[in-house]
């Protein structure tokens, strides 16, 4: 840690906390893909950032792939595994109900825990840093270029995220069905195909989520779940379905997780996020970017 | 509360009974309580989430806070150990309470997740209170549960005790469930605004139920500090409270019997597993205690896929469909 004085360790923190919040962003959007566009939350969406970042040592550490063709066969990989999840468990379930699809779903999260504990053993594991792991100063707090990759990864996967949204066919055919599953099919949309769609969709970035994070937190078998339910902190905070707001709330919550953890107690940072996530379910659990009239519609 | 019931539990009873007799294997019997400690928690569950209705994903801490009340009043406030378990009761109680009154309030999926972020969190606190839970370390020489001057020391004699206590958490849960309140909670299940209608206090009755559960789970955490005598926050994370929803799920979500069912198959399949594993070492498999998470997990996928109502239900439902065939046929006869 930096002894620099009172800014630059709040600087540090802040850096951290943008780190940290980043990937509760990017976790928190799969879970938004996913409820979107079946009304599901998926208990193991944090399993695909722990296995996004697990095949990417495996790709680029013990196989010596390129980092750029690793990060793609990454993603390619996990989103296979969210499409086969909702192939074989969400698709076959003909009159569900809420408690059976959460179970089916923790259910899916343990498998790919026991999965990942068998092929990458129980160990952390290290990985390279995308560029130099060198560090330089910025007003005196210590920065790894590899929280600028972080950041500048979440920008651009929030980036994408929009322009498939809002102007390609088959992100406002999944707007659709999102808004009504029942009109939208009407117009012709193949809604079955709009949820493997998300499902794939949502693996994906959870995986990009887990390659990032992998070189600076070294992956194990069983981060799942924390990381799940921070993301899942970060979905509710920003209004369960709105994706900006998730990616705002993400940050928040690291940021603040950072800044507790710095200047309160280290031992209670993981706690922090879950407080808050508590706090704001029980007081308000549209979130604090969400409308009341939209979590009422969706409620179950 | 219905002769079958009456009848199931005179079985179990002679089961136990006859067990330690045919079982002359310490470590079996230890495996045994640790069947009956899950059964215990997994009553409370069941009464939860089959009969109210409401998921719970954060019951290993209630587990928690029961086993660390017994072990700190024990071990460093010089408790007996009965005061301590009571204490550990009423704080658990205390808990539900306060957690449970907002978190009802919440449907589904927020539910599920509220509980799952609560039981997060207590096990972080498990973990970094050290001056009260010893943190990472634990706490150790947690003394044994005496009952009428004899000290439970034993496997045998913990064999008996905590089924004992197994059956009265069951007879317990039986009259619950065939009371006002059951009936109640049943309406609740079906549905919730038409059992409002009826003049069914719905809100209160999810809180009593969660408080009911957590109370279960509490006794089952002190019993399993006094029969270790030692513990650290290792079993009480998200993972065991997701087992214990697996245990309900595979036995029956509907029936208490499931959840017993559950609880005793889940506790014994791994060992099974690793002494079956033996005979298969010839052609090269060999089972690790590693891949017990992976079977929990297919068991749980392929219960839910295929037999939602559980092992225990889907059997009843088989019987059933045997019955009604049987009489259809002998209607056909006459």
């Amino acid at each position: 840690m930096n002894t620099g004085g009172g800014f630059s360790d709040f600087l540090q923190f802040i850096f951290m906390g943008l780190q940290r919040g980043s990937i509760y962003a990017l976790v928190a959007m799969g879970f938004n893909i996913i409820y979107n566009s079946t009304g599901l939350i998926n208990f193991a969406q944090g399993e695909f950032v722990v296995l996004g970042g697990l095949m990417m040592v495996t790709l680029t550490m013990t196989l010596s792939l390129p980092m750029p063709v690793a990060f793609v066969i990454t993603v390619l990989f996990v989103m296979i595994m969210g499409i086969l999840m909702e192939r074989l468990t969400i698709n076959p379930v003909k009159s569900p109900s809420v408690m059976r699809l959460i179970i089916i779903t923790i259910a899916v999260s343990i498998i790919i825990k026991g999965l990942a504990m068998i092929f990458w053993g129980k160990e952390s594991h290290f990985m390279r840093h995308f560029s130099s792991e060198e560090t330089f100063e910025i007003f005196g707090a210590t920065i790894l270029p590899q929280t600028l990759w972080i950041i500048g990864i979440l920008v651009l996967v929030v980036i994408c995220f929009i322009l498939f949204f809002n102007y390609t066919m088959t992100g406002k055919s999944m707007r659709a069905c999102a808004i009504n599953r029942d009109a939208a099919r009407l117009t012709g949309i193949n809604d079955r195909n709009m949820v493997m769609l998300s499902f794939a969709l949502s693996a994906g970035i959870g995986a990009i989520a887990g390659i990032i994070i992998t070189p600076i937190i070294q992956m194990d078998y069983a981060r799942g779940a924390l990381l799940g339910l921070k993301g899942f902190g970060a979905a509710v905070v920003g209004g369960l379905g709105n994706s900006l707001g998730a990616v705002v709330a993400g940050i928040l919550l690291g940021v603040i997780e950072a800044l507790g953890g710095g200047y309160i107690s280290s031992h209670y940072m993981d706690a922090m996020a879950l407080l808050i996530m508590l706090v704001v379910l029980f007081i308000r659990p549209s979130g604090i970017f969400g409308s009341v009239e939209a979590s009422r519609l969706k409620e179950f | 509360m219905g002769w079958k019931n009456y009848m199931g539990m005179l079985v179990l009873f002679l089961m136990v009974a006859a067990a330690p007799l045919i079982i002359r294997n310490d470590y079996y019997l230890g495996v045994l309580v640790f069947a009956a400690l899950n059964c215990l928690a997994c009553i409370g569950l069941c009464l939860l989430m089959g009969y109210a209705g409401q998921i719970s994903l954060g019951h290993a801490a209630f587990i928690g806070i029961g086993a660390y009340a017994s072990g700190y009043m024990t071990v460093r406030l010089g408790l007996s150990p009965w005061t301590a378990m009571a204490a550990g009761i009423f704080l658990s109680a205390g808990v539900a309470l306060i957690v449970g009154i907002p978190a009802l309030r919440l449907k589904g999926h927020y539910l599920a997740m509220a509980t799952l972020g609560f039981g997060s969190i207590l096990h972080i606190v498990a973990v970094a209170a050290i001056d009260i839970t010893g943190g990472p370390g634990g706490l150790n020489n947690i003394p044994a549960i005496s009952l009428f001057g004899i000290a439970l020391n034993t496997d045998t004699r913990f064999f008996y005790f905590s089924w004992a206590i197994v059956l009265i958490g069951l007879y317990f849960g039986f009259n619950l469930i065939h009371s006002r309140v059951g009936r109640g909670l049943r309406a609740l299940h079906g549905s919730e605004d038409a059992a409002g209608s009826l003049g069914i206090n719905t809100a209160s009755y999810k809180i009593q139920i969660f408080v009911l559960s957590s109370v279960y789970a509490s006794i089952s955490g002190s019993l399993y500090a006094y029969y270790i005598n030692y513990i650290d926050p290792g079993p009480f994370s998200v993972m065991h409270s997701v087992l214990l929803v697996t245990m309900v799920a595979v036995g029956g979500l509907h029936k208490i019997w499931g959840a017993v069912f559950g609880a005793v198959l889940l506790t014994l399949l791994p060992e099974f597993l690793s002494s079956f594993s033996e005979y298969f070492q010839v052609i090269g498999i060999e089972y690790k205690p590693d891949y017990d998470t992976l079977i929990y997990g297919l068991i749980l996928l392929i219960i839910m896929l295929f037999l939602p109502e559980g092992l225990f239900g889907g059997f009843g439902d088989a019987i059933h469909a045997l019955q009604g065939k049987m009489k259809r046929l002998r209607e056909a006869r006459e």
